[in-house]
């Protein structure tokens, strides 16, 4: 048996934390347990009903009966030329993976923190099956929303999918990457701080408002010309305006919107991994 | 042999009491003393962690300047009292948590069980379970699948294997949790005192799993329990810690009798001196020559009593009670010569050896019996001594006391071998 030298150690551990340190390899070792995770939390949302994955249509078709109803019919909100059911779907399937990422995520160091105080594992993981199991749910909402596509198609509505649908693959990957990185921003001041968790539970949905779910983008350019840079600001607006455009071929595409929204997306998942990895090695003693 | 685990100043302090107004505060306190390069001002003040005594201020040392080398295929005991930082330890080691100074170098995979079934879902049956929590430890999924047969077969619920494990009886959801952690392929085991679950048979099985690991596979096992006996027939090393700090290492033996010794001060005398047993009657010595034996070991006692005169001693006794004041031995000590002595002077010595105690593992208190002239009454609980497990052949682990009756007699016994 060889000799052990000083930098032969597998591990160390030490009070000191390298913040960009994200150890991606410990979380490729662990890669059978993120798909396990991901597998019970789809398992078990629909254990013991009768309806089953059905349960994935219900909320987001009542939801948009209601917009429908509310925002379409008695508001009067235009929707761009778009069948309203259209419309509305398309946003709020997009906005639920964000909310749900974000509002998971945030509160990922006390839901988990039985498991959490007793075992070690990459930390990263929890946030990863979050994002990744929402993002089955968010898979089977698209199902739906392309089977509306197709019945309005046959119904004789004109649905002109152009290019941009082609991008479509970066804006799930911007949209989940803002949820991660806002919610590890929260849950990493929530372990010692309780206070945040008050401000998500009634934030998200009031931010729901500052995002074009429920109106299009040119409503807002043509009604209050002059705030419509607060709705911008919200990076979730650049992905819904660019999913609805890509796939329903209305509305509005502005590549300068994209590229902000894609700037401020890397200096929240940044800025989240960096937080969340200082907080995650000392969350047992606080949390 | 090679060192596995290198433990070198490990510090870890916590804060008491609440986490609320005011720590905002003291959290800019804190990164604005690390901007400028100084030590954080808040653990300047750290005490030791003696929670009898109430500190002044609200940070202790759990652990400190913890110092120790593990080498591969030990089985360490750590061992202390409540509060010595054992856990602590485990959650560091373990990664849990990380320590306020200091480091820890480890060489290979750990796998740490500080409870048994982490990451259950009662929701999910037994055969998702597995999968679930073996990866949690660390194990790939393949790994699992090969393994899988022999840990259903372990835990012993094949025909549970597709129900919720929400329907599972605690026993079951005990051993099929056991049965996974049992089955990791690391090269160090870390197990808190998890065996404190199940029945006699089952942690008897657990034990024997636990052994194997570390005796037949050579790995490195870190074991914490309050059970001497378990930590006795598991490990060969021991590690004492007290107060945050270690304050023994070596054979596992040694440590016990370190701990037994120092966690009983209390309990533990083996000699009372100048006892008035009344106005004329002073008992001047009692005492034995050790504080534990092993089973079926010898003790010398020695008892000298002094009245203020002549007085006549027609009995005297030794009364050996258990911890819970149950009578279990009486060793009678009337002679003609203590007759004759007590009327000769006003000082009487009985010294002797209570031979081949057949004791079961335990604390015992000792009480002396007189029957005299001026004195007539027992004396309860003048001094105590312990007794230890005896060690079974081949490794055996010693079943529950309360399964071994009262006594423990010596024995012996053979296989006859070959066919007949």
């Amino acid at each position: 048996m060889k000799d052990l030298t000083e930098d032969d150690w597998d591990i160390e551990i030490t009070s000191k934390n390298d913040v960009f340190d994200l150890k991606l390899r410990d979380v490729w070792q662990y890669r059978d347990l993120l798909l396990l995770l991901v597998k019970r939390d789809f398992v078990t949302f629909y254990k013991q009903t009768v309806l089953g994955p059905i349960w994935f249509f219900v909320q987001p078709v009542i939801t948009i009966i209601m917009y429908s109803v509310v925002f379409g019919h008695l508001a009067g909100i235009p929707t761009d030329g778009v069948p309203m059911p259209l419309f509305y779907l398309a946003g709020t399937i997009i906005w639920n993976y964000f909310a749900d990422c974000l509002t998971k995520t945030s509160t990922v160091f006390r839901d988990n923190a039985a498991v959490l105080g007793k075992v070690y594992f990459p930390r990263l993981i929890m946030p990863l099956s979050i994002v990744l199991s929402n993002l089955i749910k968010f898979g089977v909402q698209l199902i739906l929303f392309v089977v509306l596509i197709i019945f309005y198609w046959l119904k004789g509505t004109v649905i002109i999918p152009n290019m941009l649908v082609l991008l479509f693959p970066l804006l799930i990957l911007l949209i989940a990457a803002q949820g991660l990185g806002l919610g590890m921003i929260i849950s990493a001041v929530t372990t010692k701080y309780r206070d945040l968790t008050f401000i998500v539970s009634f934030g998200v949905p009031l931010l729901m408002y500052t995002t074009t779910v429920i109106y299009p983008l040119s409503v807002v350019l043509q009604k209050f010309h002059n705030y419509s840079w607060l709705i911008k600001l919200n990076p979730v607006t650049a992905v819904v305006e660019t999913f609805r455009y890509g796939f329903l071929g209305k509305g509005s595409f502005d590549l300068e919107l994209l590229a902000y929204c894609c700037v401020i997306t890397a200096c929240i998942l940044v800025a989240g991994t960096i937080v969340f990895n200082r907080v995650e090695k000392n969350f047992v003693d606080t949390v | 042999m090679r060192k596995v685990i290198k433990v070198e100043n490990l510090s870890k302090a916590y804060q008491l009491g609440n986490f609320s107004t005011g720590t905002i505060s003291r959290d800019l306190e804190r990164f604005w003393a690390r901007i400028r390069g100084e030590e954080d001002p808040f653990l300047k003040i750290g005490e030791v962690n003696d929670p009898s005594i109430k500190g002044v201020s609200d940070v202790v040392w759990s652990l400190r300047d913890i110092n120790f080398e593990i080498e591969q295929g030990d089985a360490v005991g750590i061992i202390g009292r409540n509060g010595a930082g054992k856990s602590t330890l485990l959650k560091i080691l373990s990664r849990v948590t990380s320590p306020t100074g200091g480091s820890i170098k480890i060489k290979g995979r750990v796998s740490s069980l500080l409870e048994v079934g982490t990451g259950f879902h009662p929701e999910l049956s037994g055969r998702e379970n597995i999968f679930l929590n073996g990866t949690i430890l660390g194990m790939r999924r393949a790994e699992i699948q090969s393994k899988f047969d022999e840990i259903v077969d372990f835990a012993g619920i094949e025909r549970y294997i597709d129900t919720p494990v929400k329907r599972y009886s605690s026993g079951m959801y005990v051993r099929l949790a056991f049965a996974v952690a049992a089955h990791l392929e690391s090269e160090i085991l870390i197990v808190d005192e998890v065996l404190a679950v199940g029945d006699a048979e089952f942690q008897k099985k657990c034990l024997g799993r636990m052994g194997d690991i570390s005796k037949g596979e050579g790995r490195t096992v870190l074991f914490v329990s309050h059970n001497m006996d378990s930590v006795r027939a598991l490990c060969n090393r021991g590690i004492l810690l007290n107060n945050g700090s270690v304050l023994f290492k070596g054979a596992v033996d040694d440590a016990i009798r370190n701990y037994l010794s120092n966690s009983i001060d209390e309990q533990i005398n083996t000699s009372v001196s100048n006892v008035t047993l009344n106005s004329e009657v002073v008992l001047e010595l009692f005492e034995i020559n050790k504080a534990a034996i092993i089973s079926h070991e010898d003790l010398e006692f020695t008892i000298r009593v002094k009245s203020a005169h002549i007085n006549h001693f027609s009995s005297a006794a030794i009364l050996v009670y258990d911890e819970i004041d149950q009578k279990v031995a009486f060793f009678d000590l009337r002679c003609k010569a203590l007759y004759e002595q007590s009327d000769r002077t006003e000082r009487i010595e009985i010294s002797g050896t209570l031979k081949n105690l057949p004791l079961l593992p335990g604390v015992y208190k000792l009480a002396i019996h007189i029957q005299s002239v001026l004195l007539y009454k027992d004396f309860m609980d003048l001094i105590r001594f312990e007794v230890l497990q005896k060690p079974l052949p081949d490794d055996n682990l010693a079943y529950p006391l309360h399964v071994r009756g009262r006594t423990e007699i010596d024995y012996d016994f053979s296989i006859k071998q070959g066919l007949f």
